[in-house]
């Protein structure tokens, strides 16, 4: 772990949505923290808060949405306490930046690839339009992108999956942020292509100092491109650690459950599965939400909810089955 | 030797693309351009390859969902790729498919109890309180209950509708299934319950299965034998510890290593590929492959591969191997 301060700490984060049927607890109390130069992977099944946490971290949630309480800290700064202009003119696209999953709805269809990311630009610097126009030209050609003085002239739906990612990562890189966001920024692409782009999220670190959130639901792709690894759960992060805890010295029973579910490359017999479903986050579970589907659980795993706790340096587990 | 339950020789399919004022066609996108395979009875066979390669349109060709342009298929020595309607009805109840999408493949406006009928009723196979039984009993085989019978799909989790669709493809016993990606759109916990329950269903039943994927991991899991699709066309074929321990063609070989595996401390040669999967309405000349592949030789523009057969059912089709 490294002891010097975050680039962002976040503290007991809840979101919920204020809809017909009733309020979807959606973030329950999330902490999680990302250091400079880091790849923090946010992994979890579908509807446990991942892309909340995400778009929470940039105000980004609408009505019904609400975040209710906690606090995110970024370079120094509450963001929750920022005013919204303050928020879209220092923070947003300019400091932290997100790339979404699906590349070619996130793209403005009417606009070229290359004035989109100059608006970008220019949203933020002050340059004029050729300036802009080169830097984005620029930006292109340094995710990798074969020919960019062609592709910036050319609107979204001319281009591939894959292409169309790497320029929307170009967007999110093109006012030098210190953090970028990726929610499932492969899971519409194929194989060989996800392969690339994991590859290039990878250089950013070295190549663009900037850390990554990356949120995904393929544990693959968070052994082989994360250093670290916050695993969710129905709202909250459950275990907290380097890549190498979550996947060899796992602790919480949520975890182990996700890491035998997947087929591996050689095995035989049956798949592990964890019994239940996830839970319903209306009305959800008392305690700790995992407990109507854990194999350990106890009395008291019904009745509290388990606080953090750090089992080893930087690796920590909300489970009352490791105490301090 | 034992006949497979399945051959396919040659098979084609075309879809041609419309154009211009008239309508007139301008070309053809060869969705699946010239293959052959067998499935031998009570084998998981594996279908693997990247979107647009042509994987679920193979599947539906091979039960004529979707009419070949042309070729053989062959299922218990009958060729069925030119009998007639009413005769292709009849043999329809030895194949089945299951659906990848399990929230769009089931009927929205029918109970679970008409929806897993409805094979049963129209093969004429069963009614009142006959059909009431069998389509519970196959319900109670994925794993559903008596309760459940008279819901809609819209009332079950993404993991319960997929066991509705496989109770849908099991009422009428059939001997093969066409699994199209069935747990692609389910999350691994729920995934998990799904792949265990088909392993478990074809010991019991003696099924035959095709399985189609993308997903490496789910394949190696699942499959006796494997097939990898390139643009229309298979490249790999062999047995799952063949193609696994000694991979031959470099497609494969960077479809394998691409896929990411869930173990920090493996660390394994990523072979990256440049470009993109070409549009099968264009495919490349000559092998399809070449434009990416990082040992493409100048007579790899020029012709076509044939899957020709290295060892013992292991084919390859590459210039390089001989």
């Amino acid at each position: 772990m490294s002891d010097e301060k975050p680039l962002l700490k976040i503290r007991d984060l809840r979101t919920y949505f204020y809809t017909y049927k009733g309020v979807v607890k959606a973030l329950e109390g999330v902490n999680l923290r990302i250091g400079t130069n880091e790849l923090l992977g946010l992994v979890g099944e579908t509807g446990c808060g991942k892309t909340v946490t995400g778009l929470s971290i940039l105000r980004l949630i609408d009505p019904p949405g609400k975040i209710i309480g906690g606090e995110i800290v970024f370079g120094g700064e509450d963001l929750l306490k920022l005013r919204e202009n303050e928020m879209s003119e220092r923070i947003r696209g300019k400091k932290i930046s997100m790339v979404f999953q699906e590349p070619r709805s996130s793209l403005n269809p009417t606009y070229t690839v290359g004035s989109q990311i100059s608006e970008a630009i220019r949203l933020h610097q002050r340059v004029d339009k050729r300036e802009a126009t080169r830097r984005a030209v620029s930006i292109l050609r340094q995710t990798g992108m074969p020919d960019p003085e062609r592709i910036a002239g050319e609107y979204p739906h001319e281009l591939s999956g894959g292409m169309a990612q790497r320029a929307m990562i170009a967007m999110a890189l093109s006012c030098d942020p210190e953090l970028l966001i990726a929610d499932e920024p492969t899971s519409s692409l194929d194989v060989t292509i996800e392969a690339q782009i994991l590859e290039l999220i990878k250089d950013l670190i070295t190549k663009f100092r900037t850390s990554v959130l990356l949120i995904t639901h393929d544990l693959g792709i968070v052994a082989e491109t994360c250093d670290k690894v916050a695993v969710m759960y129905a709202g909250n992060v459950i275990e907290y650690g380097d890549v190498r805890d979550i996947f060899k010295r796992h602790r919480h029973p949520y975890t182990e459950g996700l890491l035998n579910a997947v087929p591996k490359l050689k095995m035989s017999g049956e798949l592990y599965t964890i019994k239940g479903t996830v839970p319903n986050l209306i009305t959800p579970p008392t305690g700790c939400r995992f407990h109507p589907r854990c194999p350990e659980a106890r009395k008291e795993c019904s009745e509290f909810k388990p606080s953090d706790v750090e089992v080893e340096p930087g690796h920590s587990v909300s489970c009352f089955l490791y105490k301090g | 030797m034992i006949r497979p339950l399945m051959e396919v020789k040659g098979l084609k399919k075309y879809f041609p693309v419309k154009g211009g004022v008239f309508q007139r066609v301008k070309g053809f996108v060869r969705a699946v351009d010239d293959v052959d395979l067998e499935i031998k009875r009570r084998e998981v066979f594996g279908l693997v390859g990247e979107s647009g390669c042509g994987k679920t349109t193979l599947g539906r060709a091979c039960l004529r969902l979707t009419e070949p342009t042309s070729g053989e298929i062959i299922f218990e020595d009958v060729n069925i790729s030119n009998l007639n309607l009413s005769d292709m009805q009849k043999m329809r109840l030895n194949v089945q498919m299951v659906f990848q999408d399990p929230f769009s493949s089931l009927d929205p406006r029918k109970m679970v109890k008409d929806i897993v009928g409805e094979g049963l009723v129209i093969h004429g196979l069963a009614k009142g309180s006959e059909l009431k039984e069998r389509v519970l009993q196959n319900l109670e085989r994925v794993g559903l209950k008596k309760e459940h019978l008279y819901r809609y799909a819209h009332e079950f989790s993404g993991g319960q509708r997929q066991r509705i669709g496989v109770a849908r493809a099991l009422v009428l016993n059939p001997k093969f299934i066409v699994l199209d990606e069935p747990t692609s759109a389910l999350d691994v916990s729920v995934q998990a319950k799904i792949l265990n329950l088909l392993l478990k269903l074809q010991k019991e039943l003696g099924l035959t299965y095709m399985f189609i994927s993308h997903n490496l991991s789910v394949i190696e899991y699942m499959s006796d034998r494997i097939a990898v699709m390139y643009v229309g066309k298979i490249v790999e074929t062999g047995t799952k510890l063949e193609l696994f321990e000694n991979p031959l063609h470099p497609y494969t070989r960077a479809l394998f290593s691409a896929i990411p595996i869930p173990d920090p401390d493996l660390k394994r040669e990523k072979i990256i590929l440049k470009g993109d999967v070409p549009s099968p309405l264009n495919p490349p000349p000559g092998c399809r492959f070449h434009p990416r592949c990082p040992y493409a030789e100048e007579f790899c523009e020029r012709e076509e591969p044939e899957l020709i057969d290295v060892k013992a059912g292991h084919k390859v089709a590459c210039h390089l191997i001989k």
